[in-house]
């Protein structure tokens, strides 16, 4: 079973406890954006093997959306952040680095 | 090659069964071919077939990197239908399942495709007009299917609880002509019928990196060296985003793992195949005499052929609800595939960014239905360069242009 910290009330919650919500840091398109950018943003998506960031809800829990940093693979979690994150938090990134050299990097 | 038949096994039988040859060779793959199918699937072994017998290509082979039709196509729950209610997707899956019905004799191997009959529960008001809606659009697009009442369902199906507690059967929509078959003879099958062609299977072959020239492909590196190739069809399923990343383009698709799982084998006790898309479960009995079941896919993207367990329990909890009997069956085995699912939950065949590569994907919870009609539609794209009518609807370029073929709305779960 899936385990994942919330960042905000701290509660280790399994998975039946969340709903996942799909990739992370996607670019949010809008009025004027072109037809190729609502595509990338809609439906273009990275679907990894291997590290995956991704956007979460403790559902079940204090309701609040956050942002986890996990391997498709092996389901290893690197960590939890708030969901108002840019990119991941430097100490994530260099867990992930270490763990997986031959990773490409966030972006 | 040597055809299997009744006089055959008597003939077999009379020494011993030494006569028995290979079904498919294991050939050392040649430095170049006109055709290179990644991923030796239902899928990419139907397109290979189809592409030496509707199109005179037999320059191919169909690169694998594990086993023959050890992905999806030997670990999905074997169903067959084809009451869709978007036009293009009726199209193709019923070309699916009309082929199905002669595929034991095209391919002089027995797929055991038993047209048992299928039902699909209504246990909503929503879904009865849902599926009475998809019953007159099937009318239309030529495919047999029929609303009917909870009289009628419990008739097919005696140990169904039509009255259950939380959702009472309501009605169904029947295809008679639906089923199930063998998932892996299809594979071997079309693996035996390819190679008969002089087609190469080329098992445990992985394929490393894909190279191109000008923007069009000139080969790709495999675990066994460099093969050089005309044409290439990317038909992978699950690991679809891996492959196109090697290609240099990307896919609205993402992948999930789906499970399944048997119980232990009972007495014949239901004839027809049973979806319940409400309390989301679906169930057939196989020959051995196991009830055969799915449910949902994970919630997030992973890779691992396994699942959540949580998916199994609300799966059995479904089932049980609908078939009480079953609350003292033993589940034998429980296993995971990796299904990649698409942003309309229809899939995609269609030209790529190079030239001379298609890809085929996106099939999702539902391909080994479409095996043959995918392989096809397919088998033209790639010969012709162009679609036909069958895959014409199915393009990459739909997400942009906001034509989807909407089944995620259409057939809700379990498709």
């Amino acid at each position: 079973m899936l385990l994942l910290e919330c960042p905000y009330c701290g509660v280790a919650a399994d998975e039946t406890e969340l709903a996942a919500g799909g990739e992370a840091h996607l670019k949010r398109e809008t009025v004027g954006s072109l037809d190729a950018e609502f595509e990338e943003y809609l439906f273009m998506r990275e679907n990894p093997r291997g590290v995956h960031f991704e956007r979460w809800r403790h559902a079940y829990g204090c309701g609040k959306w956050f942002l986890a940093a996990r391997d498709t693979m092996t389901l290893e979690v690197f960590g939890t952040y708030p969901a108002q994150s840019k990119k991941p938090p430097k100490a994530i990134e260099n867990l992930i680095k270490k763990k997986r050299p031959d990773w490409k990097g966030w972006a | 090659m040597k055809r299997y038949s009744a006089f055959a096994i008597a003939r077999e039988a009379a020494r011993y069964h030494t006569g028995w040859e290979r079904a498919w060779a294991a050939p050392e793959p040649k430095p170049q071919y006109d055709v290179i199918v990644i991923g030796a699937g239902g899928h990419g072994l139907a397109t290979a077939y189809y592409l030496g017998k509707n199109h005179g290509i037999k320059n191919v082979a169909i690169i694998e990197k594990g086993w023959l039709g050890g992905g999806n196509t030997g670990r999905n729950t074997t169903i067959i239908r084809s009451n869709y209610l978007q036009d293009p997707s009726a199209a193709i899956y019923e070309k699916a399942r009309s082929l199905y019905e002669t595929m034991s004799q095209d391919l002089n191997y027995n797929v055991m495709f038993s047209p048992r009959g299928l039902i699909m529960l209504a246990q909503t008001h929503h879904e009865v007009r849902g599926y009475q809606r998809t019953a007159y659009a099937n009318a239309l697009q030529g495919v047999k299917t029929e609303f009917i009442g909870p009289e009628r369902v419990k008739e097919l199906v005696p140990i169904i609880d039509i009255t259950g507690p939380r959702y009472p059967v309501l009605g169904g929509l029947y295809q008679a002509r639906g089923g199930t078959a063998r998932h892996d003879a299809v594979a071997w099958g079309y693996a035996r019928a390819c190679s008969d062609m002089g087609m190469h299977v080329l098992q445990k072959t992985e394929v490393t990196a894909i190279r191109s020239d000008a923007g069009n492909v000139t080969g790709v590196e495999t675990s066994r060296g460099f093969i050089g190739c005309k044409k290439l069809s990317i038909v992978v399923a699950g690991h679809s985003g891996h492959v196109a990343e090697m290609a240099g383009f990307r896919l609205p698709i993402e992948s999930v793992a789906l499970q399944a799982l048997v119980s232990e084998p009972i007495k014949p006790c239901m004839d027809v195949v049973v979806m319940a898309n409400t309390v989301h479960g679906y169930m057939s009995q196989s020959d051995k005499g196991e009830m055969v079941i799915g449910g949902g896919t994970d919630g997030y993207n992973n890779y691992t052929q396994r699942g959540s367990f949580h998916h199994i329990e609300e799966t059995v909890r479904a089932l049980i609800e609908t078939f009480p009997m079953l609350s003292r069956l033993k589940m034998l085995r429980q296993w995971g595939g990796i299904v990649d699912i698409t942003g309309d939950r229809s899939p995609i065949l269609s030209k790529t960014p190079l030239g001379n590569c298609f890809i085929n994907c996106g099939w999702g919870t539902g391909g080994f239905k479409a095996i043959p009609g995918s392989g096809w539609a397919m088998a033209e794209l790639v010969a012709k360069g162009e679609p036909g009518p069958l895959a014409a609807e199915f393009g990459l370029d739909r997400f942009r242009q906001g034509r989807f073929i909407d089944e995620s709305v259409a057939a809700g779960v379990a498709h």
